[in-house]
């Protein structure tokens, strides 16, 4: 399912703290990668000339998977491309991403998807997957020709950006998903209640006269897609969780057997409805940042896997985009880049979150909901790594994005937990 | 206005800071008194023949109004003229912005001119903070969408002074479509700031929760010594917007009529009126109605706020507007 290519790297990562939650592994080894798999694990490992990192002090964990990232290609590469988004989330500490398809043209069509995945052979830095449309347009009406496109090796299939509005065409949907065996990921927003909406229905936004976009707009509609889920027996992903409401839906029907899974994003987890105050465009995203007590929820969900996922969203945005007035302005941030760093400092640093935790969500966790191989950090295994440096800070700058887009909410801001080498697919895909 | 003292104990603004009127959030309560302060004076001032003063002498003042406005651009216009300042009024209609210019390129152009202040109105919240971001002027938000219009906070809270002598614990019942409202969200802010009381009346849906004490029922207004009449927006009353099934229910139900109001409230809005709509014209038309003076506080309340932002250092009020 993912395009990109692979590597045959052969590289010792020399005196790391390895660690891999899902596999069992906390310890300081050597890891010696032969022709891009994991060769050998243990200390004073033999170089077998292979080039050296001297990784004393550093964390070694498996490489993070992105479900849920707008590449803007085909039809935005202004904004970004396959290379430079693949680029960004390698940067990141990302072995492979998942790319929605609300592009122009939309990724509704075997042979949009066959075009894409043939110019991620060529360009892509890490793997990328692409999930294709669930309605033709995303118009939340017709089905696409969702066999053909599982065939044409579809990730899995999602109208991100937009829900699919009728009971009726969702229930279709999953019921003829069995087809692909493939996952459906949805954008929860009943549009008649988030009409108008720029930030959460809530005290700031009542304050500063914005249009409200409720936590009611998420919650009905993942309470729907909850319940089609067990009516079908078909499985759904819930995308971008937000409001509290929304994860105890999620909790009660993982409860009750339905085959559920949900991401969070790390500016719902690091931020709520205060930041707008500042109206910056960079802090306006869909759905919105919420209270506090929905971010407690969010966490809490993370903590006991109810949110099995850490999904950046990444949604980048020209400058002409976002350099107007906030309600001006369309919705979507940037991520891949600092994802791992933004959750590092704000949640881990200060023990609302274990690093452990963090690490599984954004790596075995997605790759579980959609089927794809978990990086590990274990004798066979293809190098999906990633070398983390939680040691010094550096201040977010505008110049240091691989992405085309700048609208990050962390510009200026001082981050720790850097990411100095990622190694995807058995490739050496970035160095700091 | 942040980080504003108070010199010697007086009531003066700071010296050489670029500052802007954006949000009577931003506003400590002796920059509002000070202001009044200084509205006061200007009222002086305006009873003489000779109206204009030299104070703002070559200084320009741009009004951008990107939403239609009477009150507010005339108002600005001419505060402007009566500080002696240069002003020139740009209307969305029938310039570049018909022909797509961007907020920001508009903002460059008009910066090549040097403004000292612009007055900036605009349907987006958030337009002002972002005009004083992109330029180096000074910036008064005449409204931006739905958030603030602190200058019309401000003329009430002179209005009221002047009819009551006094601010602290007033009762204000501001009464009608809330939600949609720059001038209810800069109210409540200003009342709170000077200690009066607000209460909010009218249909649910246009009550927002969070600002202040809400209800439905009518018969809340009877304990206020203000009642502020919101204009009902025509447009979010349209058929489907469902916010109230029809004007004439609204009417019925939060109209303001000479048999809702008790002996000695005052009624304001905010303006332009919808007679037999929100207000009943003879309300409208009473002596309870304090509209007139609203209109008249507006000017000098503007005089004030212009004057401010462009003097620096300590300047007695009296001094400056040469009140004998």
């Amino acid at each position: 399912m993912l395009a990109g290519r692979t590597g045959e790297e052969n590289l010792v990562i020399r005196g790391a703290r390895v660690l891999d939650p899902a596999e069992g592994v906390d310890a300081t080894l050597d890891v010696r990668i032969d022709g891009g798999v994991i060769a050998q694990l243990g200390s004073g490992l033999d170089t077998n000339e292979h080039r050296v990192i001297d990784a004393a002090g550093l964390t070694l964990a498996p490489a993070f998977i992105d479900p849920h990232v707008h590449l803007r290609t085909p039809g935005r590469e202004d904004e970004e491309t396959i290379e430079s988004g693949t680029a960004a989330a390698a940067a990141g500490g990302y072995c492979a991403i998942l790319a929605v398809p609300n592009t122009d043209p939309v990724v509704d069509d075997a042979d949009v998807l066959r075009g894409l995945r043939a110019r991620a052979a060529e360009e892509a830095v890490i793997p990328v997957g692409f999930l294709a449309a669930i309605t033709k347009g995303q118009d939340g009406e017709e089905l696409t020709e969702m066999g053909a496109l599982a065939d044409a090796g579809a990730a899995g299939f999602t109208d991100d950006g937009r829900p699919v509005a009728t009971a009726g065409v969702m229930r279709r949907a999953l019921q003829y998903n069995a087809v692909t065996g493939r996952m459906i990921a949805v954008h929860c927003e009943e549009q008649s209640l988030t009409r108008g909406g720029h930030a959460h229905a809530g005290q700031v936004a009542a304050e500063l006269g914005l249009g409200g976009w409720p936590s009611l707009g998420e919650s009905l509609m993942v309470a729907r897609d909850l319940d089609l889920a067990a009516e079908t027996g078909q499985p759904v992903h819930l995308m971008h969780l937000s409001a509290r409401e929304s994860v105890d839906h999620l909790r009660r029907a993982l409860a009750a057997g339905v085959r559920a899974s949900g991401e969070a994003t790390p500016h719902h987890l690091c931020l709520t409805e205060e930041a707008v105050r500042s109206l910056d465009p960079n802090l306006k995203m869909n759905p919105p940042l919420r209270a506090e007590d929905d971010r407690r929820a969010l966490l809490d969900a993370l903590r006991d896997g109810t949110i099995a996922a850490i999904a950046t969203d990444h949604a980048p945005h020209s400058p002409e985009e976002k350099d107007v007035p906030f309600e001006a302005a369309p919705f979507g941030v940037t991520g891949l880049e600092t994802s791992f760093a933004a959750l590092y400092t704000t949640l881990v640093e200060p023990g609302v979150l274990t690093l452990e935790t963090v690490l599984r969500r954004m790596s075995a966790g997605p790759a579980a909901i959609f089927g794809l191989e978990r990086p590990r950090v274990a004798l066979g295994a293809p190098a999906n790594l990633t070398l983390i440096d939680t040691n010094g800070s550096w201040r977010v700058k505008a110049e240091q994005f691989r992405s085309r887009s700048l609208n990050s909410w962390l510009l200026g801001q001082r981050l720790r937990g850097r990411i100095v080498l990622t190694v995807a697919a058995g490739r050496t895909v970035f160095e700091q | 206005m942040t980080d504003l003292r108070v010199v010697g104990g007086e009531l003066l603004p700071p010296a050489n800071e670029r500052r802007h009127l954006l949000s009577i959030a931003d506003l400590t309560k002796d920059e509002v008194e000070r202001l009044l302060a200084t509205a006061r004076s200007f009222a002086l001032s305006q009873e003489r023949d000779n109206k204009k003063l030299p104070t703002l002498r070559g200084r320009l003042i741009l009004n951008v109004f990107y939403e239609s406005s009477t009150r507010t651009s005339s108002s600005f216009e001419l505060a402007a003229k009566r500080l002696s300042a240069d002003t020139m009024t740009l209307k969305a209609a029938g310039s570049s912005v018909d022909k797509g210019e961007s907020l920001k390129d508009t903002a460059l152009t008009l910066s090549a001119y040097d403004p000292d202040v612009i007055v900036l109105r605009h349907p987006e919240v958030g337009a002002a903070q972002y005009i004083a971001q992109v330029t180096d002027a000074r910036v008064v938000n005449a409204g931006d969408g739905k958030h603030q219009h602190p200058t019309q906070a401000l003329l009430d809270l002179h209005t009221m002074r002047e009819a009551f002598g006094r601010l602290e614990g007033l009762q204000v019942a501001i009464v009608g479509d809330v939600l949609h409202s720059r001038v209810a969200r800069s109210l409540v802010q200003a009342l709170e700031l000077v200690g009066a009381g607000a209460i909010l009346v009218g249909p649910p849906a246009l009550l927002p929760a969070g600002l202040a004490p809400a209800t439905h029922d009518i018969s809340a207004i009877a304990d206020a010594d203000v009642v502020y009449v919101l204009r009902m927006q025509k447009e979010r009353m349209l058929a489907g917007a469902n916010f109230v099934p029809s004007l004439r229910e609204y009417t019925a139900h939060w109209g303001i009529t000479p048999a809702r109001l008790r002996e000695g409230q005052r009624v304001m809005h905010p303006g332009p009126m919808n007679r037999g709509v929100e207000i009943d014209a003879r309300v409208a038309d009473s002596d309870a109605s304090l509209v007139v003076d609203q209109v008249r506080a507006g000017l000098v309340v503007r005089m004030a706020v212009l004057y401010d932002l462009l003097t620096t250092g300590p300047v007695a009020v009296e001094t400056a507007v040469g009140v004998a």
